[in-house]
């Protein structure tokens, strides 16, 4: 059946072919129809602007497709994912899906065969060149290319309240020695040093790949993904116990909120600092919340800690014309430049215009060309599913536990189950 | 004689399509999950290579399912105990002929209309702990305007507590339901009874106890068998109120498949999971289907 549209599509081309050929120089294009169905997991503020900026450049460009907008909300995909598992092994797939480009893209969907290789599409839009080599590199498998990724996010932005911080006369701090100092200080002051939502349980797993990246450097951290640095190694222990100190300062509702409930205490000027991605920025722009100031994590001043979105094709895709069309339309600088300035991230491409982006923004593309850049494991860059869930699940023990030891054996442990450490 | 013959031949044909529907789409699915419980599929790519009881071995061994299997047990015995209580107080209350009971009553039902998503966001809210510096919010936030800040506590946050906070908003959706069946048990004790026990000069506590009680016990082994295979398989109470909890103490068996099958696509070691959920749930039943059909035969 496959076999069978497939070659109905060559034959249809070649008809349109012969057409266009018989009609003479300037045939107009077929306007594509029918639908289109996008599956992701914006659906709150800034996010979801930020697709809808995108569809709107899509329905400029094809006016006759009918866009189907299949969301699922919740943070760093949880839910959606789930949805989407189902439907991929039903063989029901969405017309392209987002799914964070790295292991998550190639050790879920491109091993497993079902996703279409897209390296004529990359060598036809010249993406080749438009994306960096870091980009390219996660976004291949075995000499093809098999997504195109939207944004880059950054992961390791510690977040704080800037009338906080002057009212103290605080520094955002650079190291861990001087992170719980100001902590300490905020404390005495009766604010929250670090807030922190956990209920969703990928979120203390997120905040700790920032400590270890903090704590161990790139080089060692990116070891801890690839297997050259062993789990077991003392570094890993001083990270978790930097985390444990750092755990002594949150909100004491912490489990009862998720990431974007806990931002409300930056908000209320009731807490200090936040760990989180840099779509804080656009959930703050989203409350109109502009007292916030940004620095690197600490100790991983120089190190970016980097995820992106993507999209992808789906081999049995309903509608596969629109989904190239939607796929050119995210690659393009104006689909980029469309969307990341609403989302709050920074392109993907290299040749942005730099005037659509805020100061945040601007800042994190100036570190995002200078920085050394590592994989996030919590938003899949940087592991498969299967152990980020381990890593996930050991680190929310932990918020409970708070054992090192027996932490550090479960990180282990999962890094071998994923067959990538002895 | 050819009357019945065709009598049979209809009753089979009537029942075969559900018959053959409930073989694929129940007991094929229950055969299929056990089988890949047993293999290796673990990942995109299906491998039914048979490994044994290896799932279920690594799985005993996760920490998260011993929290899980704990949880479980804290869970069902509290919202067991406190539902067939409240459930039996409030049929008594009701059973005491008072005026509009039938507004009681359904006041009382009404949770039951919920689905456990809606009781679930509901308790999020209430037994949200709020915060020191954000001030008070729910139930902690009654506690202060009544000037009983004492009993103020971290309810589902507070590891100690974790899956006891998820067992009351359990226990506020189905009481109703056991008072239902207990009230319609009571209207079918004959009013004779109690007559031909005052006489005998019982107190009406003394009826309860002696009369009312034993002759409701099947609908008490009722109630424990819905309630109790609702406790075990509970999923979506937990996903909606508390998810995970911190250190696990709000997580449940079934959120645990539904984590590692979807999103660590760890396909075997959920249908383990599966498999000691159907298990357990059985253990439960059976007992009460064998009962049932044996005093059943006696009739």
């Amino acid at each position: 059946m496959k076999g069978f549209r497939f070659y109905g599509f060559v034959v249809a081309l070649v008809v349109l072919g012969m057409i266009a050929a018989a009609c003479g120089p300037t045939p107009p294009p077929a306007a594509p129809k029918g639908k289109l169905e996008i599956f992701s997991w914006w659906t709150a503020g800034g996010e979801a602007e930020g697709l809808n900026a995108l569809y709107d450049v899509y329905k400029k460009k094809y006016p006759g497709v009918e866009i189907i907008n299949a969301t699922v909300a919740g943070g760093a995909g949880a839910q959606a994912k789930a949805v989407l598992t189902t439907r991929m092994l039903g063989g029901d797939p969405p017309d392209s899906f987002q799914v964070h480009a790295g292991h998550e893209l190639i050790d879920t969907w491109v091993v497993a065969g079902k996703m279409e290789p897209l390296t004529s599409l990359y060598k036809s839009e010249g993406w080749d060149k438009a994306f960096p080599k870091g980009v390219l590199d996660i976004v291949s498998y075995k000499g093809d290319y098999w997504s195109v990724p939207v944004n880059i996010h950054r992961s390791n932005v510690l977040w704080f309240s800037k009338k906080v911080f002057t009212d103290n006369k605080l520094e955002p701090p650079k190291t861990f020695d001087d992170f719980f100092k100001v902590a300490d200080a905020l404390k005495a002051k009766g604010i929250v040093p670090l807030v922190m939502g956990t209920k969703d349980g990928w979120e203390a797993g997120h905040v700790f790949e920032d400590v270890l990246a903090g704590t161990l450097g790139a080089e060692a951290y990116n070891g801890l993904w690839t297997g050259k640095t062993a789990w077991t190694d003392p570094k890993v222990t001083e990270a978790l116990n930097n985390f444990k100190k750092m755990l002594a300062y949150i909100n004491t509702d912490h489990s009862a909120l998720t990431w974007d409930g806990a931002g409300q205490y930056l908000i209320d000027g009731k807490g200090g600092m936040m760990i989180m991605g840099d779509w804080t920025n656009g959930w703050f722009m989203s409350k109109n919340f502009t007292g916030y100031g940004w620095a690197p994590t600490p100790g991983a001043s120089g190190i970016f800690v980097a995820l992106s979105d993507s999209f992808g094709l789906p081999k049995g895709a309903k509608n596969r014309d629109n989904v190239i069309a939607w796929l050119k339309v995210l690659g393009s600088k104006e689909g980029q430049d469309a969307f990341n300035p609403k989302k709050g991230s920074i392109p993907a491409r290299v040749d942005p215009d730099k005037n659509l982006y805020n100061d945040y923004l601007k800042s994190a593309m100036v570190d995002w060309a200078k920085d050394a850049i590592v994989p996030s494991p919590i938003h899949g860059a940087a592991a498969s599913e299967g152990w980020a869930t381990a890593y996930k699940d050991a680190i929310a023990v932990f918020v409970a536990k708070q054992d090192v030891a027996a932490t550090q054996k479960a990180l282990q442990q999962a890094c071998v189950d994923a067959k990538v450490c002895k | 004689m050819r009357g019945s013959t065709w009598d049979r031949v209809t009753s089979v044909l009537l029942i075969a399509p559900s018959a053959i529907a409930i073989l694929v789409f129940v007991y094929g699915f229950i055969g299929w999950t056990g089988w890949v419980s047993l293999a290796r599929w673990d990942g995109m790519i299906q491998d039914l290579t048979l490994v044994g009881l290896r799932n279920y071995q690594k799985l005993f061994d996760t920490e998260r399912f011993q929290i899980d299997l704990h949880n479980t047990v804290t869970f069902t015995l509290l919202f067991l105990a406190s539902s067939l209580v409240i459930g039996l107080l409030l049929a008594v209350l009701l059973d005491q002929r008072i005026r509009s009971e039938g507004l009681f009553r359904s006041v009382f039902l009404f949770p039951m209309a919920l689905s456990f998503i809606v009781t679930g966001v509901v308790w999020r809210w209430l037994l949200n702990p709020g915060s020191r510096e954000l001030g008070s919010v729910g139930v902690n936030l009654l506690f202060d305007k009544v000037g009983l800040g004492l009993l103020k506590s971290g309810w589902y946050t507070d590891p100690s507590i974790g899956i006891k906070a998820v067992a009351i908003a359990a226990t506020w959706q189905m009481s109703g339901y056991v008072m239902a069946m207990y009230l319609a048990g009571m209207r079918g004790i004959p009013e004779d009874l109690r007559e031909a026990a005052r006489v005998d000069g019982a107190s009406e506590l003394d009826i309860y106890r002696h009369i009312i009680l034993p002759l409701l016990q099947p609908i008490t082994l009722s109630a424990v068998i819905i309630l109790g295979h609702i406790s075990l398989k509970i999923f979506d109470l937990v996903s909606a109120m508390t998810g995970p909890g911190l250190g696990f103490c709000t997580d449940v068996p079934a959120y645990f498949m539904f984590d590692t099958t979807f999103r660590g696509n760890h396909f075997s070691q959920g249908a383990a999971i599966a498999i000691i959920l159907l298990l357990s749930v059985a253990a439960l039943i059976i007992p009460y289907l064998v009962y049932t059909a044996r005093t059943e035969v006696q009739r």
